[in-house]
């Protein structure tokens, strides 16, 4: 990356982290705002103002990042918060969740959007329960780079010994994540800055990157699909002017793979095939579309498209079927999932009907075992379901394709989301 | 042609972009009537540049919607009017004063009188007149400490406020609009970006923006702390009068011309203002004195409809 272009050459690593009140994940978020300079003098004194009368006897870094009433007052995390910091290589944003199993839904949230996980494990406990639901979540929801931060190095003698014996009992327990393609362990004092961000003085033994150091440079670029082309169509643009007579634009966000002008394409669920005439933005045509990029696409001939229908290739089409078997996590805390239950399932730009044929299994996400016996989803139950729907899907496994492969359940009735899916 | 094509990477503030274009078509296509709410700020001019490539080469499918309290420095409007013959989009404004009028609310009395409460009334009245379901805001989550955890799809009630606690769960890019007779959405599609993410794409996109974002010599006084604009609509106090001078400041936000505070600065063009963020030791909205009433004020406000 050249000097001189600077901010318009960052990228962006979106990361998540999960962790309960004494792990010292707000501390650990606090660290790296405070040492990489990213905390606004006002939002310090405010910090040491409230620690004082606290009676804390450090700056508590972890009031930072605690932002809503109910949780200032009770000490905990309650929901999904989102934070931003950057550092000349790169752009992050974090979705902070809490980590105990009663947030499990926040935990899946937070997830659903994250490049990589950083999974705390304090030192003096080892790989606990809440640590195998961490990295069991973060492999649910494809994260492909996961870090693990044995924290609290101080309180263990910064013992090489004691760390070593924690890498050796997460990895028998990794080795049944799937979707974990790179698992990087670091030994950490979130108090004290040891690895956070400054190497630390107090673990020679240790040859590994800081925590920041390996944030700025991991290499995120293949999670994204640029293979299957799938293009949900979100809107039609008709500008109906007298410059524009005739114009019929399809607009959307490529899901995955690349639409070029001139490419062969399908359009679902017609079947039709036509060829890509151009792709339009405001600055002008452009030669190539991927995902991420939002555009807006004109067609060689004229058919009927309308927002929920997917333009792909000819010879790579997603599955165009009304059964899908998925992973769900349930969020509804009023609603429970008994069965042969109606809602409304949007994917993509899609939404549709759809009743649960059959619940086949939860999973006890503390020791990943199959639960048979008792098949009813409350709040946070994770498992596996069969659905139908009222029409056709155009889906990729989630494996495949986070953005085709993904739906939300939503009840009909209270228009609450209530359950989040991934497609298998 | 470098190799960068091929890696199919795209720099951040695309990426944002992209994102923000994505929220503003969801907006258009699940809802009725949606509005974009247009303060004349920086972040509500970006809002609308970002609309316009959204619906290209059609025109914006919902109208800008202003929310005026009185007491604007003079440069808000021309600038707004300008602004929305450029991108040809249709303007409504919604008046204080007429809430005001009608009695609907109650102007503050005593010096340090502000109408920035009154908007809230304003808006919802706005909003109800109109009949909007969705609401587009220009909100950022690194604002402020309560914004960390708000939605790009915010669902208030039918009294408008907002539950902190019954928000949506939002994941991947899917958006959960649907919602009962009379309640209604605020989005803010400019969630994820940052106060320079914002500056750094006005730089790269080369958008004209009011004239008040850049120093100036201006009669300025300071009350609590804070340096305001002498202007006709506000009463200085005897021991404030004693503060009243001459500076060369520029304004972060811009708001109601009675509460919004202006900063020391010599920046005078984008790049200058792009330096002095970088090096910035204070949140934008500590220019703000509305926010200094307590330190919850903003969730209190939110929770009572304030965007």
């Amino acid at each position: 990356m050249s000097e001189e272009r600077g901010y318009l050459d960052m990228d962006l690593l979106r990361f998540t982290t999960a962790g309960s009140v004494d792990d010292g994940k707000s501390t650990l978020i606090g660290r790296l705002l405070y040492d990489s300079k990213n905390i606004f003098e006002d939002q310090l004194e405010a910090v040491e103002t409230s620690s004082k009368a606290r009676g804390d006897e450090h700056v508590n870094l972890a009031l930072l990042t605690d932002g809503l009433r109910a949780e200032r007052e009770q000490g905990i995390t309650i929901d999904v918060a989102y934070r931003y910091f950057a550092t000349p290589k790169r752009k992050f944003i974090i979705a902070d969740t809490p980590g105990h199993i009663q947030y499990t839904r926040n935990m899946v949230t937070g997830a659903s959007t994250a490049n990589l996980a950083i999974i705390l494990i304090d030192a003096r406990k080892g790989v606990i329960e809440q640590t195998c639901r961490h990295a069991f979540i973060a492999s649910l929801l494809r994260i492909q780079h996961v870090v693990i931060c044995v924290n609290k190095m101080d309180l263990v003698d910064w013992s090489q010994e004691r760390y070593d014996e924690i890498i050796a009992e997460f990895k028998q327990f990794a080795s049944r994540l799937d979707n974990v393609v790179e698992v990087t362990f670091i030994p950490i004092s979130a108090l004290e800055g040891d690895n956070v961000v400054d190497k630390s003085k107090n673990m020679d033994w240790y040859q590994g990157p800081t925590l920041m150091y390996h944030l700025e440079n991991v290499y995120v670029g293949p999670d994204a699909n640029h293979i299957d082309a799938r293009f949900p169509v979100q809107w039609v643009i008709r500008p109906m002017s007298n410059e524009w007579h005739d114009f019929r634009g399809y607009a959307g966000r490529v899901a995955g793979g690349v639409f070029k002008p001139g490419d062969d394409v399908v359009v679902l669920p017609s079947g039709f095939t036509t060829k890509v005439k151009a792709i339009h933005t405001l600055e002008g045509e452009i030669e190539e579309a991927f995902n991420p990029l939002s555009v807006t696409m004109t067609l060689e001939d004229e058919i009927d498209i309308s927002r929920g229908d997917m333009i792909a290739k000819p010879n790579n089409q997603p599955k165009v079927e009304q059964d899908v078997e998925a992973m769900i996590c349930w969020f509804s805390e009023k609603k429970k999932l008994k069965g042969r239950e109606k809602l409304i399932l949007r994917h993509t730009t899609k939404e549709v009907k759809a009743i649960v044929k059959d619940v086949r299994y939860k999973v006890n996400i503390n020791t990943l075992h199959k639960i048979e016996d008792d098949l009813e989803f409350g709040l946070n139950d994770i498992g596996r379901i069969s659905l139908r729907t009222s029409s056709p899907l155009f889906f990729d496994s989630y494996s495949r394709n986070r953005q085709t492969g993904s739906f939300v359940l939503i009840d009909e009735f209270t228009n609450e989301t209530v359950a989040a899916g991934m497609i298998i | 042609m470098e190799q960068k094509s091929k890696s199919y990477q795209v720099n951040h503030l695309k990426q944002l972009e992209s994102e923000a274009i994505y929220i503003l078509r969801e907006t258009a296509a699940q809802f009725e009537k949606p509005a974009l709410l247009f303060s004349g700020g920086k972040d509500s001019i970006v809002m609308a540049w970002l609309a316009r490539k959204a619906f290209y080469p059609a025109k914006l499918p919902f109208p800008l919607v202003h929310v005026d309290t009185g007491h604007n420095f003079p440069e808000t409007i021309t600038y707004r009017d300008d602004f929305v013959e450029q991108i040809k989009a249709n303007l409504v404004v919604g008046l204080v004063q007429e809430s005001i009028d009608q009695g609907r609310v109650q102007e503050e009395k005593g010096p340090k009188a502000s109408r920035n409460a009154l908007q809230t009334v304003t808006l919802l009245d706005t909003i109800e007149k109109h009949g909007y379901d969705a609401c587009l805001g220009g909100g950022r989550r690194d604002e402020e400490k309560a914004r960390a955890k708000e939605r790009f799809f915010s669902h208030r009630d039918e009294f408008g406020q907002w539950d902190p606690k019954n928000q949506r769960p939002e994941l991947w890019n899917i958006f959960n609009g649907r919602k009962q007779h009379g309640e209604h959405f605020r989005v803010f599609p400019l969630s994820n970006w940052t106060e320079m993410d914002v500056w750094q794409y006005i730089k790269a996109e080369e958008i004209p923006l009011p004239s008040l974002y850049f120093a100036s010599e201006r009669d300025v006084f300071t009350r609590d702390g804070v340096i305001l604009s002498q202007t006709d609509f506000i009463t200085m106090l005897p021991e404030e009068e004693a503060t009243a001078r001459k500076e060369v400041v520029r304004f972060r936000t811009i708001g109601d011309a009675t509460c919004t505070g202006a900063v020391l600065s010599n920046a005078a063009t984008i790049d200058d203002i792009i330096e002095e963020v970088a090096a910035a030791r204070q949140t934008e909205r500590g220019t703000r004195s509305d926010d200094k009433r307590s330190e919850t004020a903003m969730e209190d406000r939110k929770k009572q409809g304030y965007f």
